[in-house]
């Protein structure tokens, strides 16, 4: 049947008074069918402004050459491949929310997952603007791909990690745009059927002739469920692939065996964070409080907060082994990380991921949107320092001392790194600007008993255990969306 | 002879459309199609449209997948370019494995998704066949072919008995075309 009776004292998935069909749509479209605000032209032009950053400076690097950017003979992987492994990184929310989340029959994704893919895209998007861009000349793109070449057809190496990435990333993304297109497809059509003119003719060719009819229905659950089915063990291969870029290679700091679990992690911890970052604004600005509400973001920081503490256990054990090897190089380096130049960097790494999250043990702190707001920020801040103490730290400090360095960027890094969350933010906000940030057909899923309005109808007909109804009064008190007074009398 | 080629039952509820489904079965009513904003499980069931097979599909997508990359592998670094490396086997199997999975993977998802697409008729471009323009926004359609042998206020009547909150008999069968 299409719905089923849920116990009393789940929380409701969907708030607020009258929410019907077609108040779910009107909701959701609202943004899309209208001009935008003002706080919308404000950061897309702060966005956009950074994405010309963006075009200014790769232009620059392509140039000039790679020699405007501060790497030197010690320290050839610096700012790069950081913003490349954290945008990856950042990258894999969507899908575990989508994928995973769907497999475990998680309903609570059903309103976030539309724009945590979409931002899993974006993210990928700025990834491999890094790759292309940190070769210089960007046409040599071509050689990582086993395309037939005047060198008597030279191959790529199939037996390096760098290698596995160009499949993994690129992958990883066309598998992740098939996936947030089918399930756009029949919101899209709903936005079709409620326009007029070249605005309903464009939206029509985008919907693919969407009809919603039952075997379409049912194939499309089918394809949901399958590429879910692929997608968990892909995004878990995607970053232990990036880990073994490093793990892979000699150098102390970098060849550990722990790398693939604790990059995953560390993956799933930066990409939720990024996604709370985005949707704590989405909610307020697009006036969402009603589909993402309390309940999703406590959520997502319970996630944040057991991710968090895998990585800090991982960033433990690294430190355990490193004594425990016995490798005095391998030592050396681990306690280089505090005793030497870059002290900061790591106290900013292990400060902000490990140390910074544990308070989210407090149900007030997950509660309460203006900490959540400033903790994601904090994590995202940490886990590009995250790379960069692995990256940099562990190349700064060669075996023989005379080729000890440091790095410096310079205006270009720094461009290319800011210039690319301007390109990040430019398309997040576009997105929501032309398609519905909400996936509303999922939605649409959980009125008949997982709404707020349908438990309350529930308490109103009786025959419920009343210490549940009284659990559940209690855990609404948390929602910024709910009404409480409704439910003195009820 | 009415010129109603196509009568629609419109449903705000999903429960009253199943409802409606089975009035309908039960009074020998043959169903055209359904039309709903989500999808609603069960109605497969109920209008005897068998499991998809989309996953057999997959299932051989990737297989393709799997073997395409393995033979290309094979081809470039066993046959056309063997390197010597450390005097190691030329085809070292357990570093071709990452490859081999991303390429099952994606073989996989994009010939499912494109048999989906096939088998749907789904490109983009393609005049959408709504019969009511509601169906993917708040209402739940059943389209009965006007063409058989049940007279139309019977098959009214019985839709209306089963809670529909809109009758509509239309002249043509999709309202989309201009």
């Amino acid at each position: 049947m299409a719905s089923h009776k849920e116990s009393i004292i789940r929380e409701p998935l969907v708030t607020g008074k009258g929410i019907t069909y077609a108040k779910v749509t009107d909701d959701i479209l609202a943004p899309v069918e209208n001009k935008p605000n003002r706080a919308w032209w404000i950061g897309f032009t702060f966005a956009s402004l950074g994405a010309c950053l963006w075009v200014f400076a790769v232009s620059w690097t392509f140039w000039y050459g790679i020699g405007s950017w501060g790497l030197n003979k010690t320290v050839g992987w610096a700012w790069d491949i950081t913003g490349f492994v954290w945008w990856v990184g950042i990258g894999h929310a969507g899908t575990l929310i989508s994928a995973v989340l769907l497999l475990f029959r998680q309903k609570w994704r059903n309103s976030i997952n539309r724009s945590a893919e979409a931002m899993t895209i974006f993210a990928v998007i700025c990834a491999a603007t890094y790759v292309v861009s940190h070769m210089g000349r960007p046409w040599m793109a071509l050689y990582c791909l086993p395309l037939p070449n005047q060198y008597g057809s030279l191959w790529v190496n199939f037996n390096s990690p760098l290698i596995w990435d160009v499949f993994a990333i690129s992958t990883y993304f066309s598998v992740s745009l098939v996936f947030w297109y089918t399930g756009l497809l029949p919101d899209i059509a709903t936005i079709r059927d409620r326009g007029t003119g070249w605005y309903r003719r464009i939206y029509s060719v985008l919907s693919f002739g969407w009809t919603g009819s039952v075997k379409t229905w049912q194939r499309f659950e089918t394809v949901s469920l399958i590429l879910a089915g692929i997608s968990t063990p892909l995004v878990l291969s995607v970053h232990t692939i990036v880990s073994m870029d490093f793990a892979t290679s000699l150098e102390p700091g970098w060849h550990t065996t722990i790398f693939p679990p604790y990059f995953v992690a560390g993956a799933i911890f930066s990409g939720f964070a990024m996604v709370q970052t985005l949707l704590l604004v989405t909610r307020k600005v697009l006036g969402l409080e009603n589909y993402i509400t309390m309940f999703h973001i406590e959520s997502m920081n319970k996630i944040i907060l057991v991710t968090g503490s895998v990585v800090g256990v991982a960033y433990i054990t690294e430190f355990f082994i490193a004594y425990y090897s016995g490798g005095e190089y391998e030592q050396y380096t681990f306690l280089n990380r505090f005793i030497g130049p870059y002290w900061w960097a790591a106290c900013m790494m292990y400060g902000c991921n490990v140390l910074m999250t544990q308070v989210m043990w407090f149900k007030r702190v997950r509660t309460n949107i203006a900490m959540s707001w400033v903790l994601s920020i904090i994590v995202n801040i940490g886990m590009w320092f995250e790379r960069f103490v692995i990256i940099v730290t562990s190349l700064h400090r060669d075996y023989i001392p005379s080729s000890w360095a440091m790095f410096y960027p310079t205006w270009v890094d720094v461009s290319v790194f800011i210039g690319s969350i301007g390109v990040f933010f430019t398309l997040f906000l576009l997105f929501i600007r032309v398609l519905p940030s909400i996936a509303m057909a999922e939605v649409k899923l959980l009125l008949k008993d997982q709404s707020e309005e349908y438990k309350l109808k529930q308490i109103a007909e009786g025959h419920l255990d009343p210490e549940q109804v009284e659990f559940y009064k209690n855990s609404l008190k948390k929602f910024d969306s709910v009404d409480i007074s409704v439910y003195e009398n009820a | 002879m009415s010129s109603t080629k196509y009568i629609l039952g419109l449903f705000d509820d999903p429960d009253v459309m199943m409802h409606g489904i089975d009035k309908l079965q039960k009074n020998s009513v043959p169903i055209y199609d359904v039309y709903t904003p989500m999808p609603i499980h069960g109605i497969e069931a109920k209008l005897g449209i068998k499991d998809s097979r989309l996953g057999y599909a997959a299932f051989m997508f990737g297989c393709l997948g799997g073997t395409t990359i393995l033979s290309m592998v094979y081809y470039f670094l066993g046959y056309d370019w063997p390197m010597n490396i450390g005097g190691k086997i030329h085809f070292a199997l357990p570093d071709y494995i990452p490859v081999t999975f991303e390429w099952s993977v994606l073989f996989a998802s994009f010939g499912m998704a494109f048999t989906f697409f096939y088998s749907t008729h789904l490109f983009p471009g393609r005049a959408p066949r709504v019969m009511d323009l509601r169906a993917t926004n708040d209402r739940f359609v059943i389209a009965i072919d006007a063409k058989g042998s049940t007279p139309h206020e019977d098959i009214t009547n019985i839709l209306k008995e089963a809670g529909a909150v809109e009758i509509k008999h239309n002249d043509r069968k999709y309202v989309s075309y201009e």
